[in-house]
């Protein structure tokens, strides 16, 4: 491999975390702001920046939109001082931060987000690393990240964060299950068209040009939904925090900058969450369910593809957000119920299904 | 071609160093910690030898999922203050005396020629593999359904028979008397 190359992957890899962590680092903002309209309040709007709040219109409409809230907030993180409580165990108590944020961000390289032509017209997709193995590497680096929870609670060394931890590793190992039983159906659909192969994300994208597979497996979808929800350690499955009964969950013992780590973790996974969903069940850069994507076959088309899947992305983060601050909590013992007597069979009842139509339609 | 090279050593002393600090560490956290980490760098050397999917299951399987719940037996049990308990002198005799015919065995089959001596790989006819045996997961599914169809069913057989002996296990602890408060 020579320089060159190796420092282009470098500089694209940079920019890739850089577009994820900005987008993490709004999906606060924009949590907040959808919460305070859900709710009839008006939500962030006092910060501001001194110059650029003085020009006429612009200045305070930005003000209200609360775009400067992202960079106080995150200031305000690094700066405040750091308590390291007594009865820790030192040296877990500062990875678990760590090993939050590293799964989260490793995801992102076998993630398509649009499609580029060569001078042959043949469409490849747009992605760090195009493993074969896109979707179980995902799976994999992802499923590294319940490390962080069970080391923060135990390092916590308190009660309410062990709880926390437990219960929330205990959610997402029996969620794992659904996730993948949901998974297996995408995969065999979008193998049997032309027989490529391969467990790669645009391979899925490319199997839904015309219809999309959240109209073609919608059980499937649901399923994978409700799973992905439960990984996120999204509202109504948060037994991370839970905190009326819990204080604050796994990170009850952190502040400051370690808290602001799991913080951008969670929303990290969220856009992570977002995209996959997008990808496998929402037809990627597709245009519309029902239509072939119309993007010319240039830098334009390419543009536009990346457009759109952004697009998408942010209509599910915003999903994710309307989702929590429209459902209650689930209590434990119902959150554990439903992934094994409820999820579990049905998943294998959407695989068995879908494994016997696939085969009849190959037949016919 | 110097980068695969720093990379398999990277990888092999990730490997084999946090291997030797399990054995070595007394906090038994640590050492199920480190053999994910043992694990992460063996799924490293699967990738630089072009298995991406062995790498993947292993990250995925072991690192992901087994030793999670490794590590909750640990934290929940309690077992760190177990007390160090020295190895019986047989099993020390015989594990050093085993690894000695290990190296012996390797360096005498590494004497003649400079690579272990390699059997056919290739087990079905892939015309796309990129390597001299195919290394991706259609590959994988195509010789485990066919040629290694009946260890297949039969590792299935035992993962049931494992199953329905844990199910029949824990509902027989279930029946004893629940004690009556709660233990610490």
């Amino acid at each position: 491999m020579d320089p060159i190359t190796l420092i282009l992957k470098v500089v694209y890899a940079l920019v890739m975390i850089s577009v994820v962590m900005t987008c993490a680092g709004y999906c606060v903002l924009a949590e907040r702001k959808v919460a305070a309209w859900i709710q009839g309040r008006v939500g962030p709007n006092r910060a501001s920046l001194p110059f650029i709040t003085a020009i006429p219109i612009i200045g305070p409409f930005l003000q209200k939109l609360g775009i400067w809230q992202l960079p106080a907030d995150g200031l305000k993180f690094l700066f405040k001082e750091d308590p390291v409580p007594g009865h820790v165990n030192k040296v877990y108590y500062f990875l678990a931060p760590v090993l939050a944020l590293v799964p989260a961000l490793m995801t992102m390289v076998a993630v398509p987000f649009g499609q580029y032509w060569d001078e042959a017209g043949v469409g490849h997709p747009l992605i760090l690393a195009n493993i074969d193995i896109g979707i179980l590497f995902i799976l994999a680096v992802s499923s590294l990240g319940v490390y962080s929870i069970v080391l923060a609670g135990w390092a916590a060394n308190s009660k309410y964060p062990f709880f926390g931890s437990i219960r929330a590793s205990a959610q997402m190992v029996s969620y794992e299950l659904t996730m993948g039983l949901a998974l297996l159906p995408v995969l065999m659909w979008a193998n049997t068209a032309d027989g490529i192969g391969g467990l790669t994300l645009s391979n899925v994208v490319a199997s839904q040009d015309g219809l999309w597979l959240a109209f073609i497996q919608p059980l499937s979808a649901f399923l994978f939904l409700i799973a992905l929800f439960a990984e996120t350690n999204r509202l109504p499955f948060d037994m991370a925090e839970s905190e009326t009964d819990l204080v604050g969950g796994f990170h009850t013992e952190y502040g400051s900058f370690k808290f602001g780590l799991f913080f951008t973790a969670e929303y990290a996974h969220i856009v992570m969450g977002s995209a996959l969903f997008v990808l496998l069940f929402l037809g990627g850069w597709n245009f519309l369910p029902f239509l072939a994507a119309p993007w010319p076959h240039t830098l334009v088309g390419s543009v536009l593809s990346v457009l759109w899947f952004f697009f998408k992305v942010c209509f599910m983060i915003f999903f994710f957000i309307w989702v929590r601050w429209t459902l209650p909590r689930f209590r434990y013992d119902q959150v554990m119920h439903m992934g094994w007597n409820t999820l579990l069979p049905w998943a294998l009842v959407n695989l068995v299904f879908n494994t016997f139509l696939i085969g009849f339609l190959d037949k016919a | 071609m110097i980068l695969p090279d720093v990379l398999f050593v990277l990888f092999a002393s990730l490997t084999l160093g946090a291997g030797l600090l399990v054995v070595l560490s007394r906090n038994t956290v640590t050492a199920a910690l480190l053999v994910v980490l043992s694990f992460v760098g063996i799924s490293g050397l699967f990738l630089l030898l072009d298995a991406t999917f062995l790498a993947a299951l292993q990250i995925l399987v072991y690192a992901g999922a087994v030793m999670v719940l490794f590590l909750f037996i640990v934290m929940l049990l309690d077992v760190e203050k177990t007390s160090h308990i020295l190895p019986k002198k047989v099993s020390l005799v015989l594990s050093v005396s085993a690894l000695l015919v290990m190296v012996i065995g390797v360096t005498y089959l590494l004497m003649e020629s400079p690579s272990l001596p390699s059997v056919d790989l290739m087990p079905l006819d892939m015309p796309d593999a990129p390597l001299g045996f195919p290394a991706h997961a259609k590959a994988f599914g195509y010789a485990l359904f066919t040629k290694y169809l009946l260890p297949l069913q039969t590792v299935g057989f035992l993962l049931l028979m494992a199953m329905v002996g844990v199910v029949v296990l824990s509902k027989s602890t279930a029946k004893a008397p629940e004690p009556t408060s709660e233990t610490k």
